[in-house]
């Protein structure tokens, strides 16, 4: 079993969602980054995913997008990032790590030696925003033959047919992105999430997180009613923004608010 | 190979190149938009209506026009120019706002989005969305609106917003990451008119359908003045439509070559440029496959070129196909080569074009010499060199 599947059957035994916070890879410059994973892992993070920094972050606002130039003003690229969840690693075994980024570093790296890449890293999953479950049969396969899931995006227009689609060629688990717009934009609709996540279930097995909207305690608690995974991104990134004179105080902050998303998420 | 050209597929390939690359909420409406371009593009009605504006708000037939004095004065090949430029706004760019915004209305949309490089296709676009009372917005890189002001205000008189956009480069490529983060957050009521045969599919072989009409007249034009087919086609190339519109009606003609130009900037050895088919790679950049410009991990760099409508670092699918099957030959022109371009076809024959065009003009200034005197090169005019005028001064230290 990967170790995604692993994490989100003991969740589900054990009555709890997961958390799962997003930070992009190298913000505000790139040492900051692994000790960061640890401390968010000890604060209750679930699974991790990691932002690859790109020059064109065409589905994000401007919170992620301004955290893609800090990271990239330290050259930190796909291969960078890598080397980041090498190093994640070393320490931490038990933590599924996905990457989560834009094609066109993959499509320069080469789709192999990107998957050789990711298993010498021990990476867990890959979530490519512009890659379609169309147009991803060959990425998948070199992935899945390496043990390595790739989440799928599904969309507030996603109908049954779509989700369908997600559940074949997707694996480790969905994420429902909760509104239509760019990352870090607009609130929260319960009801809205809710009845999607009944056509969702209706049409895969496989867990879903829903992120998106996700900024505080109250909020993640409402998503974790309804869901198996809370993503938590733009929320976070903006700590980094605040402080960027104080790095540690960022980093004290971004602990904070997820000890008090697991609190309310757990209770 | 005898086989008709019939390029892309079903799901918008051109061999390895094209296709949808786009994050899911997109997924809908593109579909939505490619059953209405499958629709509409082979309805007599629609066509009917678009003629019509074709002719008498574009004011086509756009003439093709045999400049004998330049042609003499080079010593070769007889050179026609097809005068996209006296098409109504300016460039050929309206063929295609026109033919989109029919579209927009059999859809029901009320609001049009757009990105522009030089000004031209947002300046397109406010016209017809002024046209037909719908609400519009223009992304345009900060850069870019600082450099074509005169376009800009433009768009403002025509009841267009503008939206300056300051992230990444702040130009051509940073307008549409913008404007496809609008179309994400208005999907239901939005349309995108895309300026260029780029973007996922349907837009590469939709846009590249409106700009056809450049390459029929033309060949029509030719063989009505000169009795036979023309031997080469220029057209300079930023994403390419004006340059797959005049190439495409004659992909067929095996005996007529095709030169894409790309913007050589300050020369392609310096890395400052705009030419991703002659100095890029293949990669995936605004939902399509195609050759760009990129680092080892794959992040766009920065291009320059002195024409704001060549500044992209990306170019659509098609060319690349063309590219890799030998159809079409993609060659480069730089700055200085191509303001000498600007410079000889206005003192030649009383027409001023615009930078973007001019590097046609310069590379025919290459071409033509090598051909016979009865040989001939069309050269696609795609715009007057109005809106170039404060650049030019600028670059040649002229004040008035
Ligand atoms: C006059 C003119 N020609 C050419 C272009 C380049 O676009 P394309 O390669 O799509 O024809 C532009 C773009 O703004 C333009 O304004």
């Amino acid at each position: 079993m990967s170790r995604l599947a692993n994490k989100f059957a003991e969740l589900k035994a054990s009555g709890r969602k997961a958390l799962i916070p997003f930070v992009t890879a190298g913000d505000p410059y790139p040492e900051f980054t692994v000790p960061l994973l640890h401390e968010m892992v000890a604060a209750g993070a679930d699974v991790i995913e990691l932002g690859v920094p790109f020059s064109d972050p065409m589905a994000d606002g401007p919170v992620i997008q301004r955290a893609s130039e800090r990271a990239l003003a330290h050259k930190v690229g796909l291969r960078k990032v890598l080397s980041m969840a090498m190093e994640f690693r070393k320490t931490d075994q038990a933590t599924p790590l996905v990457l989560m980024g834009y094609l066109n570093p993959i499509e320069m790296m080469g789709y192999e030696d990107f998957a050789n890449a990711a298993q010498r890293a021990d990476v867990d999953g890959v979530l490519t925003v512009d890659l379609p479950p169309e147009e991803a049969v060959d990425c998948v396969a070199l992935l899945r033959e390496r043990g390595i899931d790739q989440i799928f995006l599904l969309a507030p227009n996603s109908d049954a047919e779509r989700i369908a689609k997600m559940d074949a060629v997707g694996s480790g688990y969905l994420y429902y992105v909760s509104l239509k717009g760019v990352t870090g934009a607009g609130h929260l609709n319960t009801e809205d999430v809710k009845e999607k996540l009944e056509l969702i279930r209706a049409n895969t097995v496989l867990p879903v997180g829903v992120g998106f909207g996700v900024k505080d305690a109250d909020t993640a608690k409402i998503v974790a009613n309804l869901a198996d995974g809370v993503v938590v991104g733009s929320a976070l990134i903006s700590k980094i923004e605040a402080n960027l004179d104080e790095p540690e105080q960022a980093k004290n902050q971004i602990i904070a608010l997820l000890k008090s998303m697991r609190t309310a998420m757990d209770s | 190979m005898t086989d008709k050209y019939d390029m892309p597929d079903a799901r918008g390939h051109f061999g390895p190149y094209g296709g949808i690359f786009v994050a899911e909420t997109l997924m809908p409406a593109i579909t939505e938009l490619n059953e209405a371009y499958q629709r509409y593009l082979v309805d007599p009605e629609f066509i009917a209506e678009l003629d019509a504006d074709l002719r008498d708000y574009v004011g086509r037939p756009s003439p093709l026009y045999h400049a004998q004095r330049w042609s003499q004065h080079l010593g070769g090949a007889q050179i026609y120019l097809k005068r996209e430029d006296l098409n109504h706004t300016g460039a050929h760019k309206v063929n295609n706002t026109v033919g989109q915004a029919l579209l927009a209305k059999r859809m029901g949309k009320t609001r049009i989005i757009a990105e522009t490089g030089a000004g031209q296709h947002g300046v397109a676009t406010a016209t017809v969305a002024a046209r037909l009372g719908l609400e519009c917005v223009v992304y345009m890189g900060a850069v870019d609106v600082a450099r074509q002001a005169l376009n800009v205000y433009r768009m403002k008189l025509l009841g267009a917003t503008v939206v300056a956009v300051e992230s990444g480069s702040k130009t051509l490529k940073d307008a549409l990451n913008e404007a496809l983060r609008d179309w994400v957050t208005n999907i239901d009521n939005t349309f995108y008119i895309i300026g260029t045969v780029a973007g996922p599919h349907p837009y590469p072989a939709m846009v590249r359908d409106f700009q056809t009409v450049i390459g029929r007249e033309a060949k029509q034009q030719c063989v009505d003045q000169a009795g036979r087919l023309p031997d080469a086609l220029v057209a300079c190339v930023g994403g390419g439509s004006n340059a797959i519109g005049l190439f495409y009606p004659f992909i067929d003609d095996k005996s007529v070559k095709m030169y894409g130009v790309e913007a050589a900037g300050d020369g392609i050895e310096t890395g400052h440029h705009s030419a991703p088919l002659c100095a890029g790679r293949p990669g995936v950049l605004h939902g399509n496959r195609t050759y760009l410009m990129a680092d080892d991990d794959g992040e766009i760099i920065e291009t320059h070129s002195i024409s704001a409508g060549l500044d992209y670092p990306g170019v659509g699918p098609e060319h690349a196909w063309l590219k890799d099957t030998g159809r079409a030959n993609y060659v480069n022109i730089t700055d200085d080569e191509a303001l000498a371009g600007f410079h000889a076809l206005t003192r030649m024959e009383g027409i001023i074009p615009a930078l973007e065009s001019s590097h046609a003009l310069a590379y025919t200034m290459k071409l033509a010499p090598t051909m016979r005197k009865d040989q001939i090169i069309i050269v696609n005019l795609s715009g007057r060199g109005d809106k170039d005028m404060h650049t030019i001064m600028q670059r040649e230290g002229i004040s008035l």
